[in-house]
């Protein structure tokens, strides 16, 4: 009879009976999504709270996507639970001596301030959407739904004047202010999940929730930056902007006349100095670990520098700090080298997510076995789908998904001429 | 009119049988707390005691337990386990528990799982030695502190429970306990742990654990009673704890117990 995570898990030496690697892919996943989520709200209020102008056609962006990030951050943990349909019991019956049941309350907390940002930010788009659709004489079937949605999105607000929009901006400076602390718990919370296991040496260390919060606002800066850069390529090059393929789009200056990647590229500013402070922070974790040297150390040297040496120097620091930052760095820094520098930050990111959770569960609470994670890509059951590959590429789709619905009522980029 | 009009002496007489009446269910509904309910000894709080020098490996305790307590018989995991150590005269310490040392130690070799079963030579080996492994039903229990429904509970006489009704299986409790005594049930899909046969001990009976085992390695009893012979052990015998360095205070005692033990 088969036990949850023997399926994954390879044991090595001594390995107590009951020990196998429970928390698996899903678990690296979430903390991997509430970091895009984090970062992308912090991307965006660095335009509205400390107005940096740069940023202002991404911030907008960056806000929208943050919502379409936001339920997914739940599903990995939706697909991870024995009984998923229980899960709503840790909103209903917290018990709050534990971590995990803050998450209701941050989570829910976290997602009416975005929800209120938007609509303050989209109020005057309502207005007008829904004041041309009503003007309208010959509306279909689905400019009827639009109409009602729209009337019903302006909750009844439907003043528009000079006055009544500074107030909305106000409103959005100060939510935004609200959010930054609130999204760094979200995911600083994440980190504490992890950090305040004390039956677990790699990750228990009061450095966990900071480090998340960096390498979170890290990841999320990256991913607006990559997915803004495509969308606004994409869209010029359909609008006709540019004829030629993607040899002229090579060189930096044709594709820095398209409208979105010059905040892109000025944005990977922040990019820079939020990753010099989550790898000094990873270093000095690894370095006070190794200089105290207490009775866990052992087994987890042989697991940092022997085990799992490719995936946290060559991976996680290598390809995924090192090698963007250089990127970066370099002058006449160009739009391809823009984006092949997130994807790397992205990987890097998603690395340290994997070497923080199965790294941690790698080796054994009797400090003399190991265990090795394989994870499931052709699933036999659904146990295999949702702890698998095809769990994964579940919770890395939906949000596109959910973007691209949102982006229809709340529409980041400028309507296109002649539409 | 139809009905008749109440004089005063029969509407008193109505109220005093509505008032008795209804006292008799409102008395039924005492309010107690949950403490009181689930332990209504308070002078009881349970302890087991480990003799280390007694085991021989046979691993009776561990397929008693299955038995007694329905986890799967060929299910790799288990709710009490034995431990081998075999310290050689290299100054390494090599040790196993083949399936929780359910069949015993049947083979002198090693199981050193995937690298796969190790020689030793008799007269390398300095001493060996067998532990036995159970919940240690934590006084500070990491594994109710993490709970993020409260599914896992300690009661008052001391045992840490799993409510199998309520447990959502997020399996952080498994990530919090130090001695890995958790597992999820096969079966049932929740989390899963020794409860000290909870159903057996609350009705004056010893838990299956205890006795199975043929050469008394294995003892409970009830810390708060000084004429229990095992809180006298523990009382006046030199006893260790696994692992205290995590601050659980851990309510299983060991006699003999070496400091390979992990």
């Amino acid at each position: 009879m088969p036990v949850h995570g023997e399926i994954w898990t390879v044991k090595e030496l001594f390995v107590l009976p009951n020990e196998y690697i429970y928390w698996a892919i899903q678990i690296v996943m979430y903390p991997f999504m509430t970091g895009l989520v984090a970062g992308a709200f912090v991307l965006s209020s660095l335009y509205h709270v400390f107005g940096v102008k740069a940023l202002k056609d991404i911030a907008r962006f960056a806000l929208v996507f943050s919502m379409s990030l936001l339920p997914v951050a739940m599903m990995p943990l939706q697909l991870h639970l024995m009984q998923p349909l229980r899960g709503i019991e840790v909103m209903m019956t917290p018990h709050f001596t534990s971590a995990i049941a803050a998450f209701g309350i941050v989570f829910m907390t976290y997602a009416s301030i975005v929800a209120s940002e938007l609509w303050f930010v989209y109020r005057e788009h309502f207005v007008t959407t829904a004041r041309a659709l009503s003007a309208k004489s010959d509306r279909s079937a689905l400019d009827g739904m639009r109409l009602m949605l729209f009337r019903a999105l302006t909750l009844g607000a439907y003043d528009v004047s000079e006055a009544a929009l500074a107030k909305d901006h106000k409103a959005v400076t100060i939510l935004a202010g609200i959010g930054i602390p609130v999204a760094c718990f979200l995911h600083g919370y994440a980190g504490f999940i992890f950090g305040s296991v004390k039956a677990n040496a790699l990750w228990m260390t009061p450095l966990m929730p900071v480090i998340f919060i960096m390498s979170a606002i890290v990841s999320g800066i990256a991913l607006c930056i990559l997915v803004y850069i495509t969308i606004s390529v994409y869209r010029h090059r359909t609008a006709g902007g540019v004829s030629g393929g993607s040899r002229e789009c090579s060189t930096a200056k044709e594709v820095l006349c398209v409208p979105g990647t010059m905040a892109a590229m000025d944005a990977t500013r922040y990019l820079r100095i939020f990753m010099i402070f989550a790898i000094t922070l990873e270093l000095l974790d690894i370095i006070f670990r190794g200089y105290t040297a207490v009775k866990s150390w052992d087994i987890l040297r042989q697991v940092i520098y022997g085990k799992d040496f490719y995936n946290i120097f060559i991976f996680q620091y290598g390809v995924g700090n090192l090698l963007p930052f250089i990127l970066l760095m370099l002058p006449g820094l160009t739009v391809r080298r823009t984006v092949v520098a997130a994807v790397l930050v992205l990987f890097g990111v998603f690395m340290m997510r994997w070497n923080v959770v199965i790294g941690g569960q790698s080796f054994s609470l009797t400090f003399s076995g190991f265990m090795h994670y394989h994870m499931p890509v052709v699933p036999s059951d659904l146990e295999t789908f949702r702890e698998g590959l095809g769990g994964v590429m579940l919770v890395a789709v939906t949000p596109f998904v959910i973007f691209h619905f949102l982006n229809k009522v709340m529409p980041v980029f400028p309507a296109r001429e002649g539409r | 009119m139809g009905f008749d009009v109440m004089d005063r002496r029969e509407f008193i007489r109505s109220t005093a049988i509505f008032i008795a009446g209804a006292s008799v269910p409102a008395a039924a509904l005492e309010v107690m707390s949950a403490k009181e309910l689930f332990a209504a000894r308070p002078d009881i709080h349970w302890v087991f005691l480990v003799d280390t020098t007694k085991c021989v490996g046979c691993g009776f305790c561990v397929k008693a337990c299955k038995l007694e307590n329905g986890i799967p018989y060929d299910a790799n995991v288990t709710r009490t386990w034995v431990e081998r150590y075999v310290l050689t005269k290299d100054g390494k310490v090599r040790a196993d528990t083949p399936k929780g040392a359910r069949d015993g130690f049947i083979t002198k070799q090693i199981d050193e799982n995937a690298e796969g079963m190790k020689d030793i030579k008799d007269e390398d080996i300095d001493k060996a030695f067998f532990v036995p492994k159970l919940c240690n039903q934590c006084d500070n229990p990491p594994c109710v502190q993490v709970c993020p429904v409260g599914a896992t509970y300690k009661t008052a006489d001391g045992v840490v429970l799993v409510d199998r009704t309520w447990c959502i299986g997020c399996g952080y409790c498994i990530m919090g306990c130090p001695y890995g005594v958790r597992f999820f049930h096969p079966v049932e899909h929740v989390a899963d742990k020794c409860t000290f046969c909870y159903h057996r001990i609350t009705k004056g009976r010893k838990t299956a654990c205890v006795e199975a085992c043929p050469f008394g390695a294995r003892d409970i009893g009830n810390i708060k009673d000084p004429n229990d012979p095992v809180a006298k052990v523990i009382m006046t015998q030199r006893v260790g704890v696994l692992k205290d360095e995590y601050g659980t205070k851990p309510q299983a005692f060991y006699i003999g117990l070496s400091k390979e033990v992990r």
